[in-house]
C-alpha cells in the first residue's frame, strides 16, 4: 500500500515531497516523543504526530521513515516545510486527530493482508 | 560481509549547544558515511539511534560538544565529549524515563529520559564519564557483526 492510497481516506494535505506519496508503505508508528520515534519505529514506517518542529524532518531522515503525517489539524511552520522538501521527507496534515488518524490507516492495513 | 573498509577512518564533528536548527547534522554525516562504506543496515541504524541520542544531548544541556569517530574493520567507535552542565547522579540519569530537561524541550517532544538508555541499549559497550561543572564524555562502541 502506498501514502497515496490513505490522502483521501484521511483528507490529507500534502506539504512537502509529492514524488514520495508512491514509496510503499510497510507500516504506522503513532508517537509524539521523538526519542521513542527514534527507537522503536522502523524503516518504511509512516509516523503520525502532533510535533511540528523542524526536528522531526531529522527523525524521520534518520529513520528511513515513508512520510509524517500531522494530526489535528496543525500547521506545519515554513522552516519545517522547507527543510523536509530539501531532504524529501513527505509530511502531511490532516484535521484528524491521533486515534481516527491511526483507526482508519490500521483498518485499511489489515484489510490488505 | 562487504565492507570497504581497508584502513582505519576517523573524523569528528563539532556541535552547538542550543542549535535545535541544526540538530541531527553530525549524525546524519555518520550515517551516510557508512552507507557508503557498505556497512549493515542493522549496525548503520543502531549508530544512528545512539548517535543522534548523544548528539540530541549536546544540543539540549551543553554549551558546545563534539563527536569523535573511529571506524575499523571491527566496527565503529564514537566519543562525544561536552562543554556542559555535567551529571550529577549517573545512576539517575541512566534510568528511562529519569530527564532533567526543562519544559520547553519536553514540549518538543525530546526530554522524555529515553536519550541515555537508548545509547547504551544500541551499543555493545557503552561508557560514560562526567563531572559536574565540566561536562560530559560518552564512549560507545559498536561491533560488526
Amino acid at each position: 500500500m502506498k501514502l497515496s492510497d490513505f490522502v483521501g481516506e484521511l483528507s490529507l494535505e500534502v506539504k512537502t515531497c509529492k514524488e514520495g506519496l508512491e514509496r510503499e508503505i510497510t507500516g504506522v508508528y503513532v508517537s509524539d516523543l521523538l526519542s521513542d520515534v527514534m527507537a522503536n519505529s522502523r524503516a518504511g514506517d509512516i509516523w503520525i504526530t502532533l510535533q511540528t518542529h523542524l526536528n522531526i524532518v531529522a527523525v524521520a531522515g534518520m529513520k528511513n521513515l515513508a512520510g509524517i503525517i500531522i494530526v489535528g489539524g496543525r500547521k506545519l511552520p515554513e522552516d519545517t516545510r522547507q527543510k523536509a522538501e530539501a531532504e524529501k521527507i513527505p509530511i502531511m496534515t490532516t484535521p484528524l486527530p491521533a486515534f481516527e488518524a491511526a483507526g482508519r490507516m490500521y483498518q485499511k492495513l489489515k484489510q490488505q493482508e | 560481509m562487504p565492507i570497504n573498509i581497508d584502513k582505519e577512518i576517523e573524523g569528528s564533528f563539532q556541535i552547538i549547544g542550543g542549535n535545535f536548527v541544526n540538530a541531527g547534522e553530525a549524525s546524519t554525516q555518520l550515517k551516510l558515511l557508512l552507507s557508503k562504506l557498505g556497512v549493515d543496515e542493522d549496525i548503520i541504524r543502531r549508530t544512528a539511534i545512539a548517535t543522534f541520542e548523544a548528539e540530541m544531548n549536546v544540543i539540549i544541556y551543553a554549551a558546545a560538544g563534539r563527536m569523535h569517530y573511529h571506524i575499523t574493520p571491527r566496527g565503529i567507535s564514537i566519543k562525544v565529549d561536552d562543554m556542559g552542565p555535567g551529571i550529577e547522579d549517573i545512576e539517575l540519569a541512566m534510568q528511562e524515563g529519569y530527564s532533567t530537561a526543562p519544559d520547553w524541550v519536553r514540549e518538543m517532544g525530546w526530554g522524555a529520559g529515553m536519550g541515555l538508555p537508548n545509547m547504551k541499549k544500541n551499543s555493545d559497550i557503552f561508557k560514560i564519564d562526567s563531572v559536574v561543572g565540566e561536562g560530559t564524555t560518552i564512549e560507545m562502541v559498536i561491533n560488526f557483526p
